[in-house]
């Protein structure tokens, strides 16, 4: 199967912040704020080189969504940053009558999403962001699996008209996409091709993904991994071309059961291509305070767990 | 041409007259707020708002800006854009109906000139006035950004983060009003959820506070006046305008009864009556 190297363990979040410094050099439309996390976002350098166009808007969540549908209507491309729960659940009635229904250009910049926030626990914990972003209208719901691709995404994101929602992690993850790979958004990314089965995954489930298929490689099982990095739009054609080929698919995803890649992917085979789906996710739980490697493994989140559902789904054509 | 105080008040009176009868048609609708705020409006939509509806786009650029904080006061709004020109009169009639774009609430998916944000969910607009208000800064234009809030949406949380928002980035070419009638659907403001001296809550936000009346044309373009002389001194400005829910129509006037209802067929008839008619017709 292809080799990917990781080239170095890096957080997401930093490519958020390098991306969002190339953006706003890019175009001096771009601001950013947020709610007393500038350096949790990375956006240090962005404040520094930008002083004028970094807002920061204290502890008020809410407000900061509503100033920056302000600010895009006057023409500016503002990224409004926090962590993944702070920017959803906290803000989800702001989002959708002044970004979604308000229909202006805001990207929120989702950090420290999932489980893998780690030791904070379940209050800072959301695995449900998905859901409720894919719910609204409109929304774009993207969800890179590296650092460059989350600094590929996030010139992506900067350069789309509309209100779109960024996922992005706080822990150190293997580095292990092309640096210099453009970001299509609404584009699956064929990581491997393979034949038995396919494994749709992302954000950090994409890595484990990988490490799954070089296991069951390894077993004789040829895996197909396929990086669904825009969970909305979906791309359904490369969901139905790839369950044609492999009959039985995984789908995993740092998110719990209800509304995320999972229930997405199923629909679009249900209707369309019906296939045996398997689920690796957070299930009907919160999370609680632990290292990023031992909640995905407590949580059935990692390689190994995405091997397993492989064979089920196997098991099942 | 700035309008006198006579034709302001021919104005009001017809503006007045057209949310009774776009309520009434539509069976449905918020008239008392929007009566008590058609004064005020009518003189920053006439006489104080630089804005020129032919040349109108959502991104404001090289006009004031006005964001209807407490969305549900659409009748009001929407008389004033069609009177000053951003749309057919006539379209009024389709206030709340299927395929309208005279929402309920107003939205800026159906292409209604005027409209710069969608708004109802209570507490956001400020906010969205703070941030369009920052961004004309950044521009280094130097337009007016207005917002109407209602006392009763000022229980809001989020109205109290965007005033120490536009405080702490010394948002000058920020003038915010309350149309203050003490009423909201429940009732009395001060029974519901009663929120003490507003003037001292914004005060001690750092922002420049007027206090004025509602239904005097005097005192509103006086305080209009004063919040525009205040720019340049680093503090938004909130003009709190004393104001009667319903006003204009006896049995509708000072009474929540009518903030989310409307009068039934017999009554629009005498409530028409008593405002009278005016040169510049129904629609």
């Amino acid at each position: 199967m292809k080799k990917y190297i990781d080239s170095g363990k890096k957080d997401t979040r930093s490519g958020f912040g390098a991306g969002l410094l190339e953006a706003g050099k890019a175009n001096k439309n771009v601001v950013a704020l947020t709610a007393d996390l500038k350096g949790s976002l990375k956006m240090d350098a962005f404040a520094a080189e930008f002083p004028e166009r970094f807002i920061q808007c204290g502890i008020a969540e809410a407000n900061m969504i509503g100033a920056a549908a302000g600010l895009a209507l006057t023409g500016k491309v503002p990224f409004v940053g926090s962590f993944a729960e702070f920017v959803t659940g906290r803000v989800y009635d702001q989002i959708r009558q002044e970004l979604s229904y308000g229909n202006t250009n805001v990207k929120i910049a989702s950090s420290h999403a999932g489980i893998t926030l780690g030791e904070d626990g379940a209050t800072h914990q959301t695995m449900e962001d998905i859901a409720l972003m894919r719910a609204l209208p409109g929304m774009v719901v993207i969800n890179p699996c590296d650092y460059n691709q989350t600094l590929q995404a996030t010139l992506a994101a900067a350069k789309y008209v509309g209100p779109v929602y960024l996922r992005f992690g706080r822990p150190s993850v293997p580095n292990f996409t092309d640096e210099n790979e453009p970001f299509v958004i609404g584009k699956a990314i064929v990581m491997n091709e393979g034949k038995d089965v396919t494994l749709f995954a992302t954000g950090h489930t994409v890595w484990e993904a990988l490490q799954a298929a070089e296991a069951l490689e390894a077993e004789g099982i040829s895996a197909e991994v396929i990086d669904i990095a825009t969970i909305k739009p979906l791309d359904e054609d490369a969901i139905i071309a790839s369950a044609s080929k492999t009959g039985c698919v995984v789908v995993a995803e740092e998110h719990n059961a209800f509304g995320g890649l999972g229930e997405a992917v199923a629909g679009v085979l249900a209707a369309k291509k019906p296939t045996p789906v398997e689920f690796v996710n957070g299930g009907d739980r919160f999370g609680q305070s632990g290292t990023p490697a031992a909640l995905m493994q407590a949580y059935g989140l990692d390689a190994q767990h995405i091997a397993e559902a492989a064979h089920k789904a196997i098991a099942r054509k | 041409m700035a309008k006198s105080f006579e034709e302001l008040q021919t104005i009001a009176t017809q503006v007045r007259r057209d949310i009774l009868r776009m309520v009434c048609m539509a069976k449905s609708g918020h008239p008392g707020g929007s009566m008590s705020s058609t004064d005020i409006l009518t003189v920053l939509y006439f006489n104080e708002m630089k804005h020129n509806p032919a040349t109108w786009t959502r991104d404001g650029k090289g006009q004031d800006m006005f964001i209807l904080s407490a969305g549900h006061m659409t009748p009001v709004y929407y008389s004033l854009l069609a009177r000053t020109g951003y749309f057919p009169v006539s379209e009024l009639a389709t206030f709340r109906q299927m395929g309208t774009r005279l929402q309920g609430h107003p939205s800026v998916r159906k292409n209604l000139p005027g409209i710069f944000q969608a708004s109802g969910s209570l507490g956001q607009g400020l906010s969205a006035a703070a941030g369009a208000a920052l961004g004309k800064k950044l521009d280094g234009e130097d337009n007016f950004v207005y917002c109407l809030c209602g006392d009763g949406e000022s229980e809001e949380g989020q109205i109290w983060e965007a005033g120490m928002f536009a405080a702490h980035h010394k948002l000058d070419n920020l003038i915010a009003m309350t149309d203050w009638n003490g009423k909201q659907i429940d009732g009395n403001v001060d029974d519901v959820a009663g929120m003490g001296d507003l003037a001292a809550k914004w005060e001690a936000w750092n922002w420049n506070v007027i206090v004025a009346e509602g239904h005097d044309f005097e005192s509103i373009t006086k305080a209009f006046e004063l919040a525009k002389a205040a720019k340049g001194g680093g503090k938004p400005t909130m003009i709190l305008f004393k104001t009667e829910m319903g006003h204009g129509v006896d049995f509708m006037a000072g009474t929540h009864k009518y903030h989310g209802s409307v009068p039934k067929p017999e009554q629009l008839e005498d409530a028409l009556k008593q405002l009278g008619e005016t040169p510049l017709g129904d629609f």
